[in-house]
């Protein structure tokens, strides 16, 4: 692998990202997913990089899942995306962010239309005055919250109290990472790096220590694919995908998956588990899965936070092999309990996947 | 006084165009822009169909830079002025050249692989390209080439930039499926356990002995052909690739491994070409090669009196096609000149 | 095994490298003018069996070059040896020596 020719694929897709006073619109799914993933990029960006930040709680979901599962016309989601700019406008903000990036891909195709079809926006301002009286200015600088986390990366690196090393052998830890298809397969100028070889995550990767796996599947579909999971009978699809990416990236021992979507880190973590008791066939050694993150996570973990106040407790692959690789403390007995500290119960242990350090 | 012409380009076309002037006793000037004539023909080591030695040809050629042929080499074009059925060119080291008719021989460059993201070219190590691999024969370097590979077997990717809309170019680049051809059995020449693979959408082989060609690759030297185009490749744990394609002969999507990856990048009008084209305001087909007076019978003036056309500004062509080319351009000019 | 209503699908890839090829090369040295085939297909164009049967004696033949073998000793035997295939194919491929050499590669590997 020559690195100076992805070097020269990643200066071809570099984006504007906006520095501050960031309009921050959360996804729909995440929170009940990986509910720490938000609320820790919230911190970070307040607490840590001390950057303003709105939100407005009457936003609603951008429509996407059900415009990309055919129950939404474009028409609607064009207006309901109308109604998150105005939002933004009567706020006095100017630079969107998404946490999904379904949302992200959505925003960006409907401002592509609105730009080659200028009559749409026109027609969608008069839907959004008729049901709402609102008006709308159009957002200067449309980021995913994964790339506002890539722009602060070499910040989040020198506030860091853990990197991307095993701390028994000092080699780097290897890591997957996984874009989401809306990222910049739609529009591969609007993700950084382009669409072949992404490098929003590769970034944070090599600037927190790690070093990144290119695995023959990694273009591969997560399995996601919206229809594919929502009725049950095509979820075989979705999790054969998610199977030919877990055979792929095996022999490569990885020590972790990071992604940037909320669907994938789904599916590569909950169809560990569900190909281990279908099949009996885990990806980790010692019958461990392979830890799988979202970014708003890993830069938590590296910058010393609680892994329990992240939600790593909520992953099906339990993340401890890599708190133990990071040389992360952890209380085990805490995992299953509330903020209050009070007991919530253990969830039951799979049949293969090991999910306890020790049995229960 | 006798009459002149500037030729633009020293390569195939350009010293061809030049040998078959001088010998109609035209004057001519000779403008290429590399220390040495040749152009492309240089990097080539043999030949298709019949695997003669390129050399043969550049001596054939460099025969006729004879007398009446001023040469001008490392000369790069400021501007062109037309005026009162004259045209004058200015070089960059300040020299001025006129004359009563120009001809543009400054033919193509080989697609840009990297282009391709996909197939991983500049970035994964045993991805090269057909014009890479036609220089190691050339150089006899042959043997490290193939050397660092491990088991062998060798993918050579066709239409890498030509029929593809993505890289901008619907054209076939024609020359590319028979170069495949003729690389294979050279590999196979010199490393007879390879296995070779050539991937392809349909094999053009259009012109006399190039299908006899591939017959001779599947009969002899055991060359396999499937049908499909790569998805995409990607780098194993080993430096080993994994292309990926559909067997359309069987409709199954195909996984492979191979040691090292060719691919046969296709003709695109070169850059200097396009910059001459919009110099002079001559016309550029959708394709961006540059268009003659007529697509069947005017072939080798354009609609600007004066200003002709020879080899493969007009698209990719082959060396006896443009060697040919060149002598209908010589005649072309020389009826202009009377 | 849990099962919860769904199943994981079997690849339909070709995969190339796990696939056994010592019957390809068997066959191919019985026969040499199988590398002949330019995959036309006049031969299952012509074929009886293939105009009432899914016989495509082209695909058997391009399948068994990647290794795939799955099918194809049930395939075989709908074949009738009657060497129409033979008389059109334009490169001249022995196509009836084709399936023989298939019933002798498989009962030699014990397919």
């Amino acid at each position: 692998m020559k690195i100076e020719g992805k070097q020269n694929i990643w200066k071809e897709y570099q984006k504007e990202i906006a520095e501050d006073h960031f309009f921050y619109v959360r996804s729909c799914v995440r929170q009940n997913f990986f509910p720490g993933s938000e609320k820790t990029f919230l911190r970070i960006l307040q607490y840590e990089l001390k950057k303003d930040l709105f939100e407005n709680p009457s936003h609603t979901t951008c429509s996407g899942i059900g415009y990309h599962t055919d129950i939404i016309p474009f028409e609607t989601s064009m207006t309901m995306v109308a109604r998150q700019f105005a939002l933004m406008t009567e706020a006095g903000y100017e630079n969107l962010v998404t946490s999904c990036i379904t949302s992200f891909g959505l925003y960006s195709e409907v401002l592509e239309t609105w730009h080659h079809f200028p009559e749409l926006e026109e027609k969608t301002r008069q839907f959004l005055r008729k049901a709402t009286g609102r008006e709308f200015k159009k957002p200067a600088n449309v980021s995913h919250a994964s790339d506002i986390i890539f722009k602060f990366r070499k910040e989040i690196a020198e506030k860091s109290k853990y990197s991307l090393v095993n701390k028994d052998t000092g080699k780097p830890l290897r890591v997957v990472e996984h874009i989401g298809c809306h990222y910049s397969k739609m529009f591969p100028s609007k993700g950084i790096g382009g669409a072949e070889y992404p490098y929003v995550l590769v970034g944070m990767i090599e600037d927190w220590g790690g070093e990144v796996i290119d695995y023959p599947e990694r273009r591969h579909c997560c399995g996601f694919g919206f229809r594919q999971y929502l009725v049950q009978a095509n979820r075989g699809f979705s999790i054969s995908c998610s199977k030919k990416k877990f055979d792929s990236m095996e022999p490569y021992k990885p020590d972790m998956i990071l992604t940037n979507c909320p669907g994938c880190p789904m599916f590569l973590d909950r169809w560990q588990y569900a190909i281990s008791e279908m099949e009996g066939k885990t990806y980790g050694e010692n019958n461990q899965g392979i830890p799988v993150l979202t970014y708003e996570e890993l830069a938590g973990l590296v910058l010393g936070y609680n892994p329990w106040d992240l939600g790593l407790q909520v992953h099906q692959v339990p993340a401890e092999p890599l708190l133990d690789k990071m040389g992360i403390p952890y209380d085990p007995e805490m995992k299953f309990r509330g903020a209050d500290g009070q007991d919530l119960g253990k969830p039951e242990a799979p049949t293969t996947l090991k999910f306890y350090a020790k049995e229960v | 006084m006798s009459k002149t012409a500037i030729i633009i380009g020293g390569g195939t076309a350009g010293m061809e165009t030049a040998s078959q002037l001088a010998r109609l006793g035209v004057e001519v000037d000779l403008i290429e822009k590399q220390p040495h004539l040749g152009g492309h023909l240089k990097n080539w080591d043999r030949l298709f169909p019949n695997r003669r030695n390129s050399d043969e040809v550049f001596d054939y050629l460099e025969k006729g830079m004879n007398d009446g042929i001023s040469l001008h080499l490392n000369a790069e074009i400021s501007n062109i002025r037309k005026s009162e059925e004259k045209f004058t060119i200015a070089l960059q080291d300040g020299k001025e050249l006129q004359s009563d008719a120009l001809v543009i021989a400054t033919g193509y460059e080989v697609f840009d692989a990297r282009k391709k993201e996909e197939y991983g070219y500049g970035i994964y190590d045993n991805v090269i390209t057909s014009v890479e691999l036609e220089e190691f024969f050339r150089s006899n370097k042959q043997k490290n080439l193939l050397e660092g590979v491990a088991s062998k077997r060798i993918g050579i990717i066709h239409c890498v930039g030509s029929r593809d809309e993505k890289a901008g170019n619907l054209y076939c680049s024609k020359l590319c499926c028979v170069t495949g051809v003729k690389q294979a059995i050279e590999i196979k020449e010199l490393m007879p356990d390879a296995e070779i693979f050539c991937f392809y959408m349909d094999l053009r082989m259009f012109d006399r002995h190039f299908e006899e060609m591939y017959y001779e690759a599947q009969e002899k030297w055991g060359i396999q052909f499937i049908r499909g185009r790569l998805s995409e490749a990607s780098e194993n744990t080993d430096h080993t690739l994994l292309v990926k394609v559909e067997d359309t002969l069987t409709g199954l999507p195909l996984k492979m491994k191979v040691d090292l990856l060719i691919l046969l990048v296709g003709f695109v009008p070169s850059p200097e070409t396009r910059r001459l084209a919009a110099m002079l305001g001559l016309k550029e087909g959708d394709d961006r090669f540059l268009c003659p007076a007529d697509e069947h019978t005017i072939t080798n003036s354009t609609e600007i009196p004066g200003v002709f056309l020879a080899g493969t500004v007009k698209g990719p062509a082959g060396i006896a096609n443009t060697i040919t080319d060149a002598r209908a351009t010589a005649i072309q000019v020389a009826d202009y000149l009377k | 095994m849990k099962s919860f209503g769904y199943n994981i699908t079997e690849d339909r890839q070709i995969d190339f490298d796990a696939n056994d090829r010592n019957v390809t090369v068997f066959i191919n040295e019985i026969e040499p003018s199988i590398l002949l085939c330019m995959g036309c297909g006049s031969c299952t164009a012509t074929c009886t069996t293939g105009h009432f049967t899914d016989f495509n004696i082209r695909k058997i033949h391009t399948l068994i070059q990647r290794g795939e073998l799955k099918h194809l000793k049930k395939e075989i035997m709908k074949c009738m040896l009657c060497g129409k295939c033979q008389l059109v194919c334009p490169r001249g491929v022995n196509l009836r020596n084709l399936i023989l050499s298939i019933h002798t590669a498989l009962e030699k590997s014990g397919l």
